[in-house]
């Protein structure tokens, strides 16, 4: 069982991956990724804890995660890599020709650990949705879980989905909104005012909890919380509230970091900032 | 020439219907999904006798593609029904992503494709849908002919594994083809043995060549009618080699010129073997209001508009 200062030591190396695969790449979403890194490192090392090496696409018998903000790729694929899905040498070719780390998720590749397409906004709790209703089907009492961005929300399919998720009491499905109010143009609250979301999904019928998504012993309790909450005719959503550039302080807060990747003497900058715990790749 | 009768005439979508049912008694990873046309796609009898397989989605088609596609995760084979309008056009994205990048084994079943639609007008006359469906990589693209041959390809698809675009129709049309004639994804057929023009037909339009290839006949023309159900993968090597013996060709669809199966051929030709060519097909317009027949005479789909298209190529050669 790791405590949480060695979850910790994970979300630290895995940030600093974040950073090198950015720069490696000149290229991709550092901003999210950072805010996002200690709520997928507790949901992969102390939630979910799939076993990488029966990974298959039809996932019966363990808990599924679904990436629908597919921007978040870097954040996913360092994940993937310490948990054991592949090796962590392969995230230095992270959005490079011939890649298996494509710049926005893929099956095609055949990346282990990854069962659908994201990065085009807004398909991905539907998607979860019927993974979740196939696992009902199927008597396979493990959850799905989907993760989606706050700004993500202004696409219309996710409130078919929930409208979906909730009428046909989908309660085996837990979403988590990373709720860092910054989207590429700005704070969401000026480019699309979206009100307020835990009454939002409340009116929807979900289950609704909330957590501050930087602060490990807070995501770890949530999210069992949110295990608690399942199987009880409603779906869960946790609204989490993060800090985009969550680790690295010139990125803190900052929409200019969505997606722009930080030049050498930055990327220098930033891991000095962030402790080297399992070993860069 | 072959003489074919209509054993009564049928709208496809039965066809769909009948065969979604037999699926769901034989195979019991196949679900349906419905986004509020239950009746109209005749997705009713599989509702009624699979209630924990059936998903009503209400309207919305983007989440319907999307359970759909997550469903597949399961080993699930989701057949989607709604109008090839809706599902097409309003959920490309939905299906380039999530279905045809992800290479999902998703059914998507459209029904009222086409002018033959009617009376509700171009909102629902979808004519892209083939061109829509057939550029995304991965996807299968079939438009069966007539009742018997959308329930056979209904059947055939549900063991195929991967995306299938699978169109049909709303009007009662004839009913032309064996009940037992087999369907083989990608195989074309042939219908009609001839040597003076080759006309490929698929979906209501083969039943229109049939005719027209019996008033070419009392005209002395010989004219091959070759079944392509399959739009993609596209049977190549029975249209080359029908061309290769006839030296031109007609194309027959109720689609746009643009993106259709008049188009799929037409590249093949231009690559492998040049030849006159003349397509029966809706030019570049949207379509109204009106009956069936009215609509297809009006838009240049009527069975003399097929011969005249015969000899005009004929005359090309």
């Amino acid at each position: 069982m790791l405590t949480i200062p060695e979850l910790e030591k994970i979300a630290s190396q895995v940030r600093r991956d974040i950073v090198r695969m950015v720069n490696g790449a000149s290229s991709g979403h550092p901003g999210g990724a950072l805010g996002s890194t200690d709520f997928l490192v507790a949901l992969y090392f102390k939630i979910m804890k799939p076993d990488p090496s029966r990974f298959s696409m039809n996932g019966e018998g363990e808990d599924l995660f679904f990436l629908s903000n597919g921007h978040l790729s870097a954040l996913w694929y360092s994940v993937l890599a310490r948990y054991g899905y592949f090796g962590v040498g392969e995230l230095s070719t992270f959005r490079k020709m011939g890649t298996r780390l494509q710049g926005h998720p893929a099956t095609a590749e055949g990346l282990p650990g990854i069962r659908t397409s994201s990065g085009s906004l807004g398909q991905g709790l539907s998607v979860a949705t019927g993974a979740a209703l196939a696992k009902k089907l199927n008597n396979d009492e493990h959850l799905v879980y989907c993760f989606l961005g706050d700004g993500e929300l202004q696409e219309g399919q996710n409130w078919e989905a929930m409208m979906f998720a909730a009428g046909r009491k989908v309660d085996n499905l837990v979403a988590v909104v990373d709720c860092n109010g910054i989207q590429i143009d700005g704070p969401t609250d000026r480019v699309m005012p979206m009100g307020n979301l835990e009454d939002k999904f409340s009116a929807f019928g979900w289950k609704v909890l909330t957590m501050y998504g930087n602060d490990m012993a807070e995501v770890v309790e949530t999210l069992k919380k949110a295990q608690w909450y399942t199987g009880q005719g409603q779906p869960v959503v946790i609204i989490m509230t993060t800090h985009m550039g969550f680790g690295v302080d010139f990125m803190l807060d900052n929409h200019e970091w969505h997606g722009v990747f930080p030049n050498d003497e930055q990327t220098k900058n930033a891991l000095a900032q962030l402790d080297e715990t399992l070993g860069d790749y | 020439m072959t003489e074919y009768t209509n054993q009564g005439s049928k709208d496809t979508r039965s066809g769909f219907g009948e065969a979604l049912l037999e699926l769901g008694r034989q195979n019991p990873n196949v679900v349906a999904l419905c986004a509020d046309l239950t009746g109209s796609l005749k997705m009713d009898a599989f509702a009624a006798a699979f209630p924990e397989r059936f998903f009503q989605v209400g309207i919305a088609e983007a989440n319907m593609m999307g359970v759909a596609s997550g469903m597949t995760i399961g080993g699930k084979i989701p057949f989607t029904g709604t109008f090839a309008n809706f599902s097409t056009g309003r959920v490309y994205d939905q299906i380039r992503q999530s279905i045809a990048y992800s290479e999902k084994n998703v059914k998507i079943c459209a029904s009222h494709a086409g002018l033959t639609l009617g009376e509700d007008g171009a909102t629902h006359q979808i004519m892209e849908d083939i061109g829509l469906m057939k550029m995304l990589p991965n996807m299968t693209v079939i438009n069966p002919c007539d009742f018997n041959q959308t329930r056979a390809a209904t059947l055939a698809i549900a063991g195929h594994m991967g995306p299938v675009y699978l169109r049909f129709g709303r009007p009662k049309w004839p009913n032309f083809t064996p009940a037992d004639q087999p369907f083989v994804i990608g195989k074309a057929l042939l219908f009609n043995e001839g040597s003076d023009v080759s006309i490929f037909a698929t979906g209501h339009m083969v039943w229109n060549a049939l005719q027209a290839c019996k008033l070419l006949e009392e005209q002395g023309i010989s004219a091959e009618v070759i079944n392509i159900h399959t739009i993609k993968p596209l049977d190549d090597a029975a249209i080359l080699s029908s061309v290769r013996k006839t030296g031109c060709v007609v194309s027959a669809e109720e689609h746009l010129r643009n993106g259709g199966l008049g188009d799929s051929i037409a590249q093949l030709l231009g690559r492998m073997h040049p030849a006159p060519m003349e397509m029966v097909a809706v030019d570049d317009r949207f379509g109204q209001s009106g009956k069936p027949e009215e609509l297809l005479k009006k838009y240049g789909l009527d069975v003399p508009d097929i011969v005249e298209a015969a000899i005009k190529a004929i005359a090309r050669k």
